[in-house]
């Protein structure tokens, strides 16, 4: 299990960065914290020629307030993203994640930026970014745009950053007074990708719905939102029937992948079950 | 921990809880594993292996890969055929077996997916990958047989045409008149149980360097195995080279659990490798390698009865167990071993005597199955134990009580069961009454109704067994293996009286060289830490069976027992003819020799090497001081030492979500004399641990046209800290009468029983809603399909 | 295309400067280039931590980082913290309570005990057992690395809380 060999670029501004991908005919990759390319590298699944760390690049780091947006670099590691003051006050669902996300040396060294741009639809922090709405600044040699997270996770590993671009930053929409949020996964064991996961943002007026984002995990190709579910508890108060009725409408909101070990049913079914859990714990937060 | 105290009598260390000298070596990142070593002029290997379960080789092209940097060597199953003759793992007592023979690698076809086919030698592990990528293999696909029905239907296609079936052994045992037994029995229970393929996943993995010398026709292996003799044995056979010039060493070793004794082709191919090169040859497999080449175990489907009279008094079994285990038998020690102790051990706790049983071990497209921890024993003991339950639930009877009515009285030895395992001495009742004290069985019922109401699920699980341990030479021996069931030691007193002792079984951390230096201290009447104990090198240590299947404290601390014994009679003998008294009348006590009557000290032992080496001549005349001995013991009377215990399981089952929190586990066990407490239930913790992996998270999973589906450490999941619970172990101890040592085996009792418990359990916390599982591991799609979720 | 580069850092309080392939990771370097053979391999993917070291005072895996991409960084492994004696009390916790039999895992356990206990308080088993989710050990069954990781903690704090040395040695 040794990589195929490669050239090294260590660049210390984005447009450097940016530059070397085209300068080596495209046939690069870029490296941040490497806890998902390097396995990619080692079992041979990838090889590019040159790989370019991005790790050195200081307008990718940092987090800030910035008005009503919170702004964390895409080079915030996993175990900052867990202990960011911050963050815990602001985006407040990225800290309950964090700690389900892989392990402690994993997290010392994994970014928010490459777990969004590696997009596996397994893992928590997309579903989080979708849950949150949040918008991703993407760099290109022309300057950055700002995607919205419904339109960033494309397929399977797949996002609207376009080969060579650069995910700058992720800016969170503060949550407000009035919001409630919760997020849990069902996992075999401490730290592995979850049989299925959710999180959830909710905004709430006279303890009824007025906004609900519910994000899914490890059910399609993508992170998923439940839509219909959404939409169903809009204007409700979530008392028992309204979540029984969401956990009713889960399962059409769900594409899982065959899979002989955890099958489709299995998937809805566990969906379901965390749904009412997640919901139920939202609804207590209110009292 | 009980330290030494002065109080004690001197050197008393057998019984005693004292950590292993050696281990502090490996916490200073100072071990010495196979991975570790580098020689000089050193080549590594990578392998193409075979995409397919079942293909013709056509053609091989490998020219682009000859060229290609620092490639020293490109060898394919031709090339090696030409050195090392073919190897066929049977053995004669398994009346019947078949098994086609086995080269390095394979000329004409590949039986399973990532089969070895061409070897490549470069000057580093990452230019010999470079390389592989780069040959090109022409496979002409063949149906692959994986089911192992279909394998057995007429028509099959064939994995080894010559042997005329896919079935490699078919063994029966029936004591008479079972139809009739179950036909007039008040309660019948049957079930089909289902138990994985699992593998050792050691963590450091397979590792091998051969060092071929033309010059001297010298073979130096470092291999990571628990069994240095056998290769010896092995490379020295099918290569030609005299036994005198080939060495095994056994370093340090990042476990073995019984996967590091058995023949694999890449290492095999090793050798050949380094004497085509004359050079010496490293191969580690890494982790994907591992997965596709290390042996799997288990891979059983039973189906089995079992038949009770009104009073849950427990009447027959009969059992039908197919298995099956890759596309040939394992060398030199079979695939059909786990088979035989499966049907064998079935009911071993039990008293009735009525037993059918029907095995067939078949041939397949998979990775070779072979013995791994505690070798048929999970299999046989969940069946048992799980019919247990399904009777006390038709009897109405609570677990322990059904237990203690059926299990072979304490005092009902020597008694043999009706598969012919003669017992010698067990303990089933004592160790149930333990256990069921020390788990407060009674107050985890109740609180188990109670959390029943409030929507909480939990089981609570019992698992009685029996352990195969200490084996003589029915075990292989008898069946032609050159597999030695004894073990040799050297003892010897250097010049200041320190000890080495050179022994034949080996250390793969379990404690060994702790053990073995505790017995020779206690028995030679010296401190611990003046004794090195030395082992893993054939080349000084004594010829032995090394380390499987529970023997090394039981036959290797026999050996030194005697050993010891020999040598305190030799310093004796010299201290009397020194000190002009009777050697009967003296001792030796922290290295003094001392009055025997009044342990006064006499002179000391450092005094006697001195004389004995440097001042023979002021010795009385004709006194030839013999400083050194060597021993061997071979275990007589019994075949085996059975050890027996009991394991409860006490679980939380989530019946939404079919996750489990295992929450507690205990252990009762007899292995006989404890040595040492503290490495006796270490094993035990470890046994157990992996008994629960195999319950709830290992399986190898194949897709039908045989392709491992899971094999990587990301995949094929692990029992890990946060899942595992906390154990408690309680001892009861009889000791064997067959040595003076008194001690059994005790590295496999953990694995033996935890998964059958751990099933209990499960079945337990499902009962409100009658659902049942039968099938490991227990995963939570399985659980949830029982309680009818999905 | 796999031109050598130059690789500088600080090991175990040495700097060092070698010339290696890009492709090497930092195990491989710590291993084969350093002969730091106490930093272990047991899967080269991030999943068994048997070849965690500290990287810049995070304890992270050697097999997912390239020696290059640590360029300027500094590095201990088991040798430095076990010539630093700042793990000794592990070490022999270890030794005492035979949480280690084949030795293969125990350098990863280490680290990860080494960088829990650098936090305040005394953890849980359960937060032990916790910080171990990413090391796996197929001998122990893990119990009695928790054990010996707890004892450290709280010896750790009964030395940090005791205003009299007489009381520590009580
Ligand atoms: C054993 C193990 C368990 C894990 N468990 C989990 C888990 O439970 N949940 C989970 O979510 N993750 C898990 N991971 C993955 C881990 O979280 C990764 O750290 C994360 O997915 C990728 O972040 P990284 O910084 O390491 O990215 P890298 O590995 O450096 O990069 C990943 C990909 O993203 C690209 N990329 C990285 N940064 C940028 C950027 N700023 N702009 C554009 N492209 C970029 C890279 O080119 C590469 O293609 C696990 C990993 C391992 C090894
Ligand atoms: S070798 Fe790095 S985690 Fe296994
Ligand atoms: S001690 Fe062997 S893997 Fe942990």
């Amino acid at each position: 299990m040794k990589a195929r060999a490669f050239s090294y670029a260590r660049p210390s501004t984005v447009m450097e960065a940016l530059e070397a991908f085209e300068g080596c005919g495209e046939d690069a990759s870029y490296i941040a914290g490497g806890q998902s390319l390097v396995p990619a590298l080692a079992l041979r699944l990838q090889a590019p020629q040159l790989l370019i760390d991005i790790a050195h690049i200081d307008a990718l780091r940092g987090v800030e307030l910035q008005g009503d947006w919170l702004r964390i670099g895409a080079l915030v590691r996993h175990c900052e993203v867990l202990s960011d003051p911050l963050i815990r006050q602001y985006a407040p669902l990225y800290s309950e994640a964090a700690p389900h996300v892989a392990h402690p040396a994993i997290r010392n060294k994994g970014t928010l930026g490459g777990s969004l741009s590696h997009a596996d639809p397994a893992s928590e922090f997309p579903a989080v970014t979708l849950a949150l709405g949040a918008e991703l600044e993407i760099a290109n040699r022309q300057g950055t745009r700002r995607v919205a997270a419904d339109d960033f996770f494309i397929d399977l590993f797949q996002t609207a950053i376009e080969p060579g671009e650069l995910l700058v930053a992720i800016h969170v929409p503060v949550v407000r007074p009035g919001h409630r949020w919760a997020f849990h996964e069902l996992a075999r064991r401490r730290g592995d990708f979850a049989l299925v996961g959710c999180g959830i943002l909710a905004e709430f007026a006279d303890d009824a719905v007025e906004n609900i984002r519910i994000a899914f995990f490890s059910v399609g190709s993508t992170p998923l939102r439940a839509r219909q579910v959404e939409k169903s508890l809009v204007g409700k108060r979530l008392d028992q029937a309204a979540i029984a009725a969401a956990q009713a409408l889960v399962g059409d909101d769900l594409d899982p992948p065959d899979d002989e070990q955890v099958p489709p049913a299995m998937k809805r079914h566990l969906a379901r079950v965390l749904l009412g859990r997640l919901l139920g714990q939202i609804a207590r937060q209110g009292s | 921990m009980n330290a030494l105290t002065p109080f004690d009598r001197p050197n008393s260390y057998i019984g005693r809880s004292v950590p292993r000298p050696n281990a502090k070596r490996l916490l200073a990142g100072r071990g010495r594993y196979v991975t570790d070593i580098v020689l000089p002029r050193m080549l590594h290997v990578a392998y193409v292996r075979s995409p397919y379960a079942h293909a013709r080789i056509v053609s091989i092209d490998a020219q682009a890969a000859r060229e290609m940097p620092g490639v020293r060597l490109v060898a394919t199953g031709e090339d090696l055929a030409k050195l090392c003759t073919p190897w066929v793992g049977t053995m004669e007592h398994f009346k019947g077996m078949k098994s086609p023979p086995q080269l390095p690698l394979p000329i004409d076809k590949v039986v399973w997916s990532g089969q070895a086919v061409v070897a490549i030698v470069a000057d580093t592990r990452a230019l010999a990958e470079d390389a592989a990528e780069v040959v090109s293999i022409e496979f002409d696909e063949l149906p692959a047989v994986i089911d192992i029905d279909a394998a057995r239907e007429p028509g099959a296609a064939l994995i080894s045409p010559g042997l005329g079936s896919n079935l490699c052994f078919h063994g029966k045992i029936d004591t008479g008149g079972i139809d009739d037994v179950f036909a007039g029995a008040a309660y019948v229970v049957e079930e089909e149980f289902h138990f994985g393929r699992h593998t050792a996943v050691t963590l450091e993995p397979r590792a091998i360097i051969a060092d071929y010398d033309a010059s001297e026709r010298q073979l130096t292996v470092h291999h990571a195995t628990q069994t240095p003799y056998q290769f010896q044995d092995i490379y020295a056979r099918h290569y030609g080279i005299p036994e005198s010039r080939v060495r095994v060493i056994a370093p340090d070793i990042g476990g073995s659990f019984g996967m590091k004794l058995h023949m694999y082709h890449e290492d095999m191919a090793v050798v050949g490798l380094s004497m085509m090169l004359g050079r010496p040859v490293k191969y580690v497999a890494d982790r994907i390698e591992s997965f596709v080449s290390d042996i799997h175990a288990r891979d059983h489907r039973v189906r089995a009865r079992m038949a009770a009279d009104a009073d849950g008094n427990i009447l027959a079994m009969d059992v039908e167990d197919v298995t099956g285990i890759g596309a040939f038998s394992a060398y030199p020690r079979t695939s059909v071993v786990e088979g035989n102790q499966v049907y064998r051990l079935m009911g071993a706790p039990y008293t009735f005597r009525n037993y059918r049983a029907d095995l067939q071990v078949v041939f397949q497209n998979k990775v070779q199955m072979s013995q791994y921890r505690a070798v048929g024993h999970p299999i046989a003991c969940t069946v048992t134990e799980r019919l247990v339950d399904m009777i006390a639930d038709k009897t109405a009877q609570d677990v322990f009580d059904i237990r203690s009515q059926n299990a072979i009285p304490d005092d009902g030895y020597p008694c043999t069961s009706p598969t012919g395992y003669q017992f010698e001495a067990l303990s089933h009742h004592a160790c149930l009454a333990r256990l069921r004290e020390m788990m407060d069985y009674d107050g985890l019922r109740a609180e188990q109704a109670e959390l029943r109401i409030r929507g909480i699920h939990r089981g609570i699980g019992i698992a009685t067994f029996v352990e195969i341990t200490n084996p003589g030479p029915a075990f292989y021996g008898v069946g032609g293996a050159r597999i030695s069931s004894q073990d040799g030691a050297v003892i010897k007193i250097t010049p200041t009286g320190d000890v080495h002792c050179l022994i034949s079984v080996t250390e793969l951390g379990q404690g060994t060289e702790t053990i073995i230096g505790q017995i020779v201290a206690e028995h030679l009447g010296i401190d611990r830490d003046r004794i090195k104990v030395i082992t893993g090198d054939t080349e000084t240590t004594p010829y032995g069976g090394a380390t499987y299947a529970c023997r090394g404290a039981g036959i290797g601390g026999e050996t030194a027992l005697q050993a010891a014994k020999k040598l305190k009679a030799n310093v004796l003998a010299v201290a009397a003819a020194i000190l002009q008294d009777e050697p009967d009348r003296l001792d030796i006590h922290s290295g003094w020799i001392v009055d025997a009557a009044t342990a006064q000290p006499r002179i000391e032992l450092s005094e006697i090497a001195r004389i004995a080496y440097f001042r023979s001549d002021t010795l009385p005349p004709g006194t030839q001081a013999q400083l050194s001995v060597t021993h061997h013991y071979a275990p007589q009377g019994y075949p085996f030492a059975f050890t027996n215990g009991v394991q409860a399981c006490h679980l939380e089952l989530d019946v939404e979500t079919g996750l489990v929190k295992i929450l507690k586990l205990w252990v009762v066990e007899d292995c006989g004399r404890v040595i040492n407490p503290l490495l006796v239930d270490e094993q035990i913790r470890g046994g157990v641990v992996q008994g629960l992996g195999a319950a709830f998270f290992e399986e190898c999973v194949y897709g039908d046209n045989g392709q491992l589906t899971n094999g990587s450490l990301a995949d094929y999941l692990v029992p890990m800290a946060v899942e595992m619970p906390d154990i408690e172990i309680g001892h009861v101890e009889t000791p064997t009468l067959d040595t003076q040592l008194g001690a059994k085996g005790v590295g496999e009792a953990g694995t033996a029983a935890a998964s059958a418990a751990a099933l209990n359990a499960i079945n337990d916390a499902m009962k409100p809603f009658g659902s049942t599982v039968a099938q490991v591991p227990m995963t939570p799609a399985r659980i949830l399909k029982a309680l009818g979720h999905i | 295309m796999s031109e050598l580069v130059n690789v500088t850092m600080t090991v175990n309080g040495n700097d060092v400067s070698h010339n290696i392939a890009p492709r090497h990771t930092l195990a491989d370097f710590l291993r084969q280039t350093l002969e730091l053979t106490g930093t272990h391999t047991g899967c080269e993917m991030g999943v068994c931590g048997a070849c965690l070291v500290v990287l810049d005072g995070r304890v992270v895996h050697s097999c997912l980082t390239f020696a290059v991409q640590a360029s300027g960084s500094t590095i201990e492994t088991v040798e430095g913290l076990t010539e630093r004696a700042v793990i000794a009390d592990l070490q022999e916790a270890f030794h005492q309570r035979n949480a280690l039999q084949c030795g293969f895992c125990t350098p990863g356990m280490l680290m990860t005990a080494y960088s829990l206990l650098e936090q305040p308080g005394v953890p849980s088993r359960e937060v032990i057992r916790d910080a171990l989710s990413g090391n796996y050990c197929r001998c122990t069954g893990y119990e009695a690395i928790v054990d010996a990781i707890e004892k450290v903690a709280r010896d750790r704090a009964a030395v940090a809380h005791a205003s009299a040395p007489e009381e520590v040695l009580g």
